[in-house]
């Protein structure tokens, strides 16, 4: 078995009266996949912002490669790299500033930072568009580039937040290709989606309902012991049965 | 079901240009289009294809360079002030104002409109009831399913003949997904001509027929079951234990044309007939295991993945 490189232990998250997450538990393994999965509502976004330190739980724990989110947040910030679905790039700078600047922030400089620029052009053959701004790129382009940042300073653990969202079939399996990748050069990747084909890329899938586990196993698992064909069919019958629908 | 277009077509568009900043970017390049009255279209395709822009024209929005476009009998740009009327336009970004509630929201467009929620109730009774328990709460506390309903109620308050839906499912789960087409399926039997553009091929397999489009241009137009059955080529789904391996060793595999990641499967065409007996001898070879191979149909996302490829 591999070293578990995310502990998630009874974490609850209340807003006033309502449980938004309620005591989840689970370990997420190094250089796995791991796909984060569950219907608005269902709690995902509030547990995934928890666990990689933007929201402080109102109950139980969350280590991050060993350390205590709540408390050691520098360190593991440094560690970890963040990709939102709504903001990942400044869309007025170019490619070459945004790179620049993460990179910075990470602690990155002089050539090791000009090599990173080198490296992410050729990549997604962007060398003709380095010095455009990022709002001029195709969302597309700007979801890779924004994925390709947020792992340039070589995190352990990477988090995911819907990064295909409203992405073309196309580049949606570019992007995936991406996210392979990494976790071959033994990067875990933590990753939300709506896309259950997806899914399927994932190591493992843990499905969110009204602020529980409702299932957390291989997609192949899932399928076989819910005895269905795809995982559209899996998670259509678990959300299906939630109470909570707002 | 092949649904032709009736001689009075809601949308006619001929010769359509646009281009941005001093016609430096093309984002439409030559668009010729019909869409049926009580038609269900989708509008398909990758990013930067045109398709926003195509709306925002058609909502009158913005100015096209060049072309003529008529939206149930009113031209886009002389008659605008008719149009918007008889338009309802939600846009990919939805501006539901975050911080009114659903009911202030829905009474503040029924206003816009110079009508009331009351008056065209018949119409969003369906919608609005699965949004009456939230009514009171601010539109930034609902969720992704929730706000884009309440996007499509504001959408439809003031009775629009046409709906235009960019992207009105994105960030949306599959549960609430369903559950929005179900609307859209009941929209169509009140007999509402609709364009949604979506990324999900699902969807558009849904709609009477798929407008793709590329590079500012129409590369298809046609019902779902033709865009199929025009695949003309075997496909084949093909499985093992190692499954981001087993896609680049297809890639590598000679008589490989196409290798795409379909879920649980890769799809795969081939350049020439292939025996999959052999293939399954190749890719024990790359030490793959579990190994199944089989002949399926097409999807409407094979069909996308195909034309583009191309």
């Amino acid at each position: 078995m591999e070293k578990s490189v995310i502990q998630v232990r009874e974490l609850t998250k209340k807003f006033g009266s309502f449980t938004a997450v309620d005591h989840i538990g689970f370990d997420v393994y190094k250089g796995e996949i791991f796909g984060f999965l569950g219907a608005n509502g269902a709690g995902k976004t509030t547990a995934m912002r928890m666990i990689c330190g933007l929201l402080t739980p109102t109950s139980g724990e969350v280590k991050v490669l060993g350390l205590n989110i709540a408390t050691q947040t520098d360190t593991i910030k440094r560690q970890i790299g963040y990709m939102s679905q709504k903001f990942s790039l400044y869309d007025g700078l170019t490619v070459r500033e945004n790179v620049r600047f993460y990179g910075g922030i990470y602690g990155m400089r002089g050539k090791q930072l000009q090599q990173k620029i080198d490296e992410l052009a050729d990549k997604l053959g962007l060398e003709d568009k380095i010095d455009q701004q990022v709002k001029s790129l195709p969302l597309g382009w700007k979801q890779k580039l924004a994925f390709l940042v947020a792992i340039q300073h070589d995190p352990k653990v990477v988090f995911l937040d819907e990064p295909t969202g409203g992405v073309d079939p196309i580049t949606r399996r570019q992007f995936w290709e991406l996210i392979y990748e990494a976790a071959e050069r033994g990067i875990t990747v933590f990753v939300t989606t709506h896309y259950m084909d997806e899914a399927e890329y994932c190591d493992r899938v843990c499905i969110m309902v009204d602020g529980h586990v409702a299932a957390l196993d291989r997609p192949e698992h899932l399928r076989h012991k819910m005895k269905k064909e795809t995982m559209h069919e899996v998670f259509y019958q678990l959300a299906r049965a939630a109470q909570r629908r707002d | 079901m092949e649904k032709s277009i009736s001689s009075n077509p809601a949308v006619i568009i001929q010769g359509l240009r646009k281009t941005y900043e001093n016609k430096s970017v093309t984002a439409i390049k030559h668009l010729d289009l019909s869409v049926g009255d009580g038609e269900l279209l989708a509008l398909i395709g990758p990013d930067g294809a045109g398709k926003t822009s195509l709306f925002r024209i058609l909502a009158t929005l913005i100015l096209p360079d060049e072309g003529m476009v008529r939206v149930l009998g009113h031209d886009v740009v002389r008659e605008f002030e008719a149009l918007r009327l008889i338009t309802g336009y939600m846009p990919g970004r939805f501006a539901l104002y975050q911080d009114l509630t659903v009911l202030e929201n829905l009474s503040f467009f029924a206003t816009v409109f110079n009508t009331t929620i009351e008056e065209n109730y018949d119409l969003i009774k369906d919608i609005y009831g699965q949004l009456e328990p939230f009514k009171h709460r601010r539109a930034s506390q609902l969720s992704g399913g929730m706000k884009q309903k309440l996007a499509l109620c504001c959408t439809l308050v003031h009775k629009p003949s046409i709906l235009l839906l960019d992207e009105p499912t994105t960030g949306v789960d599959p549960v609430s997904r369903q559950e929005f087409w179900d609307i859209l399926g009941k929209l169509k039997e009140e007999g509402m001509t609709m364009i949604v553009s979506t990324p999900y091929m699902d969807e558009a397999r849904r709609c009477d027929r798929i407008a793709m489009m590329h590079h500012g241009e129409l590369l298809d137009i046609s019902t779902p079951d033709d865009l199929i059955s025009s695949f003309g080529k075997p496909l084949y789904a093909v499985q093992s234990d190692r499954m981001f391996a087993l896609l680049q060793d297809l890639r590598k595999y000679d008589a490989t044309d196409t290798c795409f990641a379909f879920g649980e499967a890769h799809h795969v065409t081939f350049k020439k007939p292939i025996e999959p007996a052999d293939l399954n001898g190749y890719l024990q070879m790359q030490g793959h295991h579990h190994i199944d191979i089989q002949r399926i149909q097409p999807t409407v996302e094979d069909c996308f993945m195909d034309q583009l490829a191309s």
